[in-house]
């Protein structure tokens, strides 16, 4: 939860990631303003295209070539990242922010066992960790995870997609990192599959007391864990709140299509909702909200400059509506 | 559990020397029966290659000749009981040549090999995996070398570095560094784009390990197979070289050689001086291109038919 006593342990500024291509700069993240306070979960949402995930693979400076950050800086308990050498770098990915991918089932190397990825996950920061000790401490965090230990001689394809992704989450929790960084977790996970996993992220995050970066495109996923929501759209943060704030009132009107997009059990709608239009082009320095073509409460404003994010008492959007206030 | 909770008494008689050859034959007829066809053309040709790579290792089992001795017998007489290939214009036993000159085209077509291999796979790696100018550069190297033909090539250098094994080694060797090198690399670019890979990175590992640990042991498997076969092009080649007589020194027993000398003679009916080194030659490139043939349509799951 925010509390303005607690220093964030995580806090991105201003931070702009550029794709210079043939035909001009994707501006893939713009100007994103984010903190992150320990013990805390944040989901990112936005669909896809709208710079979520490479927003988490800069926080370990894993962007993909040609990407680069054009301007801002992202602070690690006070320490620029950017500005780190390649060595504090190395030293830091892993053992303090750690990751988890999209697909669980070609996280993990075809051709290495997985007590050998454990091995290698330990040694890579502490070379002169015994083999029976790694060994050892995989078993343990496995057992939190319930994979019995005997499967620590076993190679990915006997295991199940389940079952890669807890053994992800152990990699990424076996140095008792700070941050957990979950990029898209459960998008190649069947839904039965899914909902072991979040009971078993939630169960964990108050087990090792974990900050958790939840990117995802299920609204659902991020309201049962999230405590605050970013959304995301065109590469720019266009709201912040409380899952609750969120859910309650969404005051960007791309939140409340988002909303509306989810389906109701409980209404007699026989039709989905969908958001008319598609993902705006992020080629070149935008001139107008992103959003506004596909806006339903689009002014003359939203047309020709860009909205600022901005505070409402403890929560922020970004659009030209609540010039006013709330 | 399976295999993983078997009793003691089944483990303690997995290491017994009986354990491990019933184990082996398991192995053997289960892959026998898994891979059919497959499995006969790599049966076939390790057969073929463990046969003539005794010959390099005892030679004095298979004949009791020297390949130099011009005494061995009368001249150029076609194949008897006691020479079972005949003999040479020089009184040489053929057999005997055939089986001494089995070390120089096997020991060269595997050492120019292996010396490619050491080349080129580092190269492909380094050079896929950082990618940027030198990459390039070296991409444009080796498909220069590449677009030569081999044998042109091969000839070319071995001209430039005059006669001897380790120069023809050195010749051949050039020819085939492109291969690994280009193979290596494609592996390597699409390997390193491998979510595991990413993975990999995010845990903190440096990227001389990720290439190491992570990226060259999933592209390994794909070079083995390359190796076979190019041992049997190698194999080609290093006997073309010397039926040019661009090779070895004269009097070596080389099946190259042996066939250009035999081709002199042919025309006064003396048939049994070119055929059986021209056997040999092609038996042995047979035996490798089985062996590779084989190993890639076990080794890779995509050519695999249900």
């Amino acid at each position: 939860m925010p509390d303005s006593a607690n220093e964030p342990i995580l806090d991105i500024r201003d931070l702009s990631i550029i794709y210079p291509i043939s035909i001009g700069t994707v501006h893939a993240v713009q100007d994103v303003t984010l903190s992150l306070y320990k013990g805390e979960v944040l989901g990112i949402v936005g669909e896809s295209g709208c710079g979520k995930s490479t927003l988490g693979l800069s926080i370990l400076k894993l962007m993909k070539p040609p990407g680069r950050i054009s301007s801002g800086s992202i602070l690690y308990k006070g320490t620029d990242i950017l500005g780190m050498d390649d060595r504090a770098l190395l030293d830091m990915r892993g053992r303090n922010i750690a990751m988890i991918f999209q697909n669980p089932l070609t996280s993990l190397d075809p051709l290495m066992s997985v007590e050998r990825h454990f091995i290698e996950a330990i040694q890579v920061h502490e070379p002169h960790t015994g083999v029976a000790e790694c060994i050892e401490r995989a078993k343990k965090i496995l057992s939190d995870l319930g994979i019995e230990g005997n499967r620590l001689k076993e190679y990915p394809y006997q295991l199940s997609g389940g079952m890669r992704q807890r053994i992800m989450i152990g990699l990424a929790l076996i140095l008792h990192p700070d941050i957990l960084l979950a990029d898209e977790p459960t998008t190649a996970l069947d839904v039965i599959v899914e909902a072991g996993f979040t009971e078993l992220l939630i169960r964990l995050h108050e087990l090792y007391s974990l900050t958790v970066v939840l990117i995802s495109h299920n609204l659902g996923l991020v309201a049962q864990m999230a405590d605050r929501i970013a959304v995301m759209y065109g590469g720019r943060l266009v709201e912040l709140a409380t899952v609750n704030q969120i859910f309650e009132k969404p005051l960007h009107p791309y939140t409340q299509g988002l909303m509306n997009c989810v389906p109701n059990i409980l209404l007699e709608q026989k039709e989905l909702n969908a958001m008319p239009g598609s993902p705006p082009d992020l080629v070149g320095e935008p001139k107008s909200c992103p959003f506004a073509p596909r806006c339903p409460k689009a002014m003359d404003i939203c047309r020709s400059r860009v909205p600022p994010l901005k505070d409402y008492g403890g929560r922020q959007t970004a659009c030209w509506l609540y010039e006013g206030g709330v | 559990m399976n295999a993983t909770s078997s009793g003691p008494e089944i483990r303690a008689a997995k290491y017994s020397p009986a354990g491990i050859a019933a184990g082996l034959i398991r192995r053997f007829s289960a892959a026998a029966k898994r891979y059919r066809i497959e499995w006969w053309i790599l049966v076939a040709g390790a057969v073929v290659i463990a046969a003539i790579v005794s010959m390099t290792l005892f030679p004095h089992l298979f004949t009791h000749f020297r390949p130099e001795d011009m005494n061995a017998g009368p001249q150029m007489k076609p194949p008897s009981a006691a020479h079972l290939m005949g003999t040479d214009n020089l009184g040489r036993d053929v057999w005997s040549r055939i089986v001494y000159g089995a070390r120089t085209i096997l020991g060269v077509a595997i050492a120019a090999s292996l010396a490619s291999a050491l080349i080129g796979i580092p190269l492909g790696l380094v050079s896929g995996f950082s990618g940027g100018l030198g990459d390039k550069a070296l991409s444009l190297v080796m498909d220069s070398i590449y677009s030569f033909p081999g044998l042109i090539l091969a000839i070319a250098f071995a001209a430039m570095l005059g006669p001897g094994v380790i120069n023809i080694t050195v010749a051949v060797a050039v020819v085939y560094v492109p291969t690994y090198f280009r193979l290596v690399r494609g592996q390597t670019l699409s390997i390193k784009q491998e979510l595991y890979v990413e993975a990999a990175h995010a845990i903190g590992a440096r990227r001389p390990t990720v290439l190491a640990k992570y990226i060259f042991p999933n592209v390994i498997a794909t070079v083995v197979v390359v190796f076979s076969l190019n041992i049997a092009d190698a194999i080609m080649t290093e006997a073309a070289l010397s039926y040019i007589g661009l090779g070895l020194p004269a009097g070596m027993p080389d099946w190259g050689m042996d066939l250009s000398m035999g081709k002199k003679f042919l025309p006064s009916g003396v048939w049994w001086m070119i055929t059986y080194p021209g056997l040999m030659i092609m038996l042995l490139a047979l035996g490798f291109t089985m062996l590779g043939e084989g190993l890639s349509e076990i080794l890779n799951p995509r050519l695999q038919e249900y």
